[in-house]
């Protein structure tokens, strides 16, 4: 019987800091004191809060150290595991008020968070299946199996509102109910691990950090439909999540919770890994469901819908990691515990990735309705170095920009939707005023193209003029009759294409056009970046007046674009410098190095 | 796994060790006095002690044990704090894993302080 847990995040966050390490050199210390038998050291999930790993808790406490380095352990273990002082010095900060240490719950970043599908991340060892048992893990299954009929099951995720947490959207209850409609000698259950959107790691979190969770939902969905076989299409860029749901699936079978006749009941459900290659098209479903059958990744018109015809022509369900991750927690609690939480027509929580231009980077999950502002400006610790917030990014590369007058809308699908950006699948990214947003649009679709498969013209041809467009207007040679050719041709985009790829690919664009057409404009008609990134809109000057003649500029320039001038300024010493605009290649080098702040850009 | 039964006998052994990761506001506490002082005059098997008690009790999320450090009287140790929510605190002194049972028994579940072994019997 352990005294203690000390908890080290085993997430790819904490893991490429190193935090593998510094759970050996903990386990080390701890024998080296003799505590290997009272102190236990579980590697976990992710916690979320990104931005400060690697990450270790000790509880009984709840000590919480952040940026752990491999050097402090000695004295963690000395002090705190041994002698019980906890170490203050090396604790989050934030959990430090006065010399007393208060809870990580009440700290801003996880005060106004409600995990659900995170309840295990950062709790148990996602390598241990008697952890996920001992909260209250295939309970769920087991309660279904024995006690309830499809059609009840089927019921009661209709009645708890959950909807697809993939992006679109649509109630998970309801395709199942189509799924579990369709006879057929072999039906199939998938899920969707395939996230592709950049900055989004939700559904990785999840597989990392509460492998189990996934596994028993798609159990509870198979006996729900009628399903025996299951596939779980994960890319092989998470070697982690990979590994870990592979020990999941294995250790599931040796306890007979996947296999034959699963508790006593006559249901048969097992599952299998497919790798994916990284392809974005590869999320979308029927595409998914092409790939898995080793063909290659390209969708397919719908109807028939994968209810219907999916995975080898066989009734298919196919949900998203997240969705997955609640089943459980609805079947345990009753779906009007989910129904309670969140707004009135997404029910539930919601988990997004915070990044870019924020304090918290992270993993934070969030009832519905929660404003984008509390997220932002509460969760995630604000913008950092003081700047201003322009826009938040949500849904990727089929997303789009939401500005700041709509900060105070609540969360939900249809509020995204409303102003023109989606939920997505959680990838949150902030963004403050040194951030053009033609830029944005235009990474986005770069995006796009790359990962366009090619098989349907208005998205192959389409988004490649839409990026040729904007990369004239980044250059300045845009037009303003452009911008209107460009607005045209993102709805025929929308219309036309055969997936949700193509008729997502010009949203970037649209809600950039839409709420920051002032910024297209000043590309195309001033010429001019007012956010002072695009490269070929800009111009560094010296000004001549300011400038003492050091000539460090002059050094650091990689293109020898800055010489001497004749002039010197009154009170100068020497002669002040200039720059050869037709050599200048922007770099923005002479005006980092400049001390007197001579340099400028417009 | 072929019964309900099966998953509940694993789901109640594995449960001590998960629920020392919760933190629960309502919790009783027992803190044992770990420093130099106390870890001399045996402070560790008591505190293993408590562990495992409560652990057989099946108590372990109702109460936790954690470790503090000097609280002055050194010529006492080792010494345990038990902070009841609403109760006032109880200080037992010169403590050994043999009186762990007791004072488990006594005043964590029946609720009875166990005043021969508190500081008041020792210092009147």
């Amino acid at each position: 019987m352990y005294r203690s847990n000390v908890l080290v995040c085993g997430g790819t966050g904490c893991t490429s800091s190193n935090s593998l390490k510094i759970v050996d050199r903990l386990k080390e210390q701890i024998k080296e004191n003799g505590l290997e038998n009272e102190v236990n050291v579980i590697t976990t999930g992710c916690f979320g809060l990104c931005a400060l790993g690697p990450i270790m808790v000790v509880y009984p406490e709840g000590s919480f150290y952040s940026m752990v380095k491999e050097e402090d352990i000695p004295e963690i273990v000395e002090e705190h595991l041994l002698k019980g002082r906890i170490v203050t010095r090396l604790l989050y900060q934030e959990t430090v008020e006065n010399d007393k240490i208060k809870s990580l719950n009440k700290t801003a970043f996880y005060a106004k968070q409600k995990r659900v599908a995170l309840r295990n991340c950062g709790v148990i060892d996602p390598e241990k299946i008697d952890d996920y048992i001992a909260q209250d893990g295939y309970a769920a299954l087991g309660k279904v199996l024995t006690e309830m009929t499809p059609e009840q099951v089927i019921q009661t995720i209709l009645d708890s509102g959950l909807r697809g947490r993939g992006g679109a959207g649509f109630p998970t209850g309801l395709k199942w109910k189509f799924a579990a409609a369709n006879d057929a000698d072999q039906k199939y259950v998938c899920c969707n691990a395939d996230e592709g959107d950049p900055g989004a790691f939700m559904d990785r979190s999840v597989l990392e950090g509460d492998p189990h969770s996934v596994i028993e939902a798609m159990a509870i969905a198979g006996y729900a439909i009628g399903a025996t076989k299951g596939r779980v299409y994960v890319r092989a860029e998470y070697p982690i999540a990979v590994k870990r749901l592979q020990i999941a699936i294995d250790q599931a079978r040796e306890y007979g919770l996947l296999g034959k006749d699963i508790f006593g009941s006559g249901f048969d459900f097992d599952l299998e890994l497919r790798l994916g290659a990284g392809a974005f098209v590869c999320g979308e479903e029927t595409a998914l469901m092409t790939s898995i059958e080793g063909k290659r990744g390209e969708p397919r018109p719908r109807p028939p819908f994968p209810a219907v015809k999916g995975l080898y022509q066989k009734p298919t369900i196919l949900n998203n990691v997240e969705t997955y991750a609640n089943i459980a927690q609805i079947i345990l609690n009753g779906p009007e515990w989910f129904a309670s939480m969140g707004t009135e027509k997404s029910k539930g929580t919601k988990v997004f990735a915070l990044g870019g231009k924020i304090n918290h980077t992270g993993l934070v999950e969030i009832p519905m309705g929660t404003t984008l502002r509390e997220i932002v400006f509460e969760i995630g610790g604000g913008i950092p170095n003081g700047r201003k917030f322009k826009a938040a990014q949500t849904g990727g590369p089929s997303g789009g920009c939401i500005p700041e007058e709509h900060l105070d809308i609540p969360i939900d699908y249809d509020n995204l939707l409303a102003i023109g950006s989606m939920m997505g699948s959680g990838g949150l990214i902030v963004m403050d005023d040194t951030t053009c947003m033609v830029d944005i649009a235009k990474f986005f679709l770069e995006f796009t193209v790359d990962e366009s498969c090619g098989k349907c013209t208005p998205c192959r041809i389409g988004t490649k003029r839409l990026l040729e467009m904007l990369e004239k207007i980044t250059t300045g040679m845009g037009s303003l009759e452009m911008i209107d050719e460009m607005e045209e041709l993102c709805y025929f985009i929308k219309a036309n294409s055969l997936c949700g790829l193509g008729q997502t690919a010009p949203n970037p664009v649209l809600s950039t056009l839409r709420y920051f057409r002032d910024e297209y404009i000043a590309h195309v008609v001033d010429k001019k970046c007012p956010a002072g990134v695009c490269k070929d809109l800009l111009e560094y000057n010296i000004v001549k007046d300011s400038c003492y003649g050091c000539g460090m500029c002059a050094k650091k320039c990689p293109v020898a674009a800055i010489s001497v001038t004749d002039y010197t300024a009154p009170g100068k010493k020497k002669p002040a410098y200039e720059i050869d605009h037709g050599k200048c290649i922007k770099c923005g080098a002479c005006m980092e190095t400049c001390k007197f702040k001579a340099i400028t850009k417009s | 796994m072929k019964s309900l039964a099966e998953l509940q006998a694993i789901r109640d052994k594995a449960r001590a060790n998960v629920a020392l990761r919760k933190e629960n506001p309502n919790a009783a506490r027992v803190l044992v006095g770990m420093a130099t002082c106390g870890i001399a005059a045996g402070a560790r098997p008591v505190l293993n002690a408590f562990v495992e008690e409560i652990a057989k009790r099946g108590l372990s999320d109702d109460i936790v044990v954690t470790q503090t450090g000097c609280i002055g009287i050194c010529q006492y140790e080792p010494v345990v704090e038990i902070e009841v929510p609403g109760e006032e605190k109880v200080t037992y002194v010169k403590m050994s894993p043999e009186r762990v049972a007791k004072v488990v028994n006594d005043h964590l579940v029946n609720k009875n302080v166990v005043t021969e072994f508190t500081i008041g019997a020792y210092t009147e």
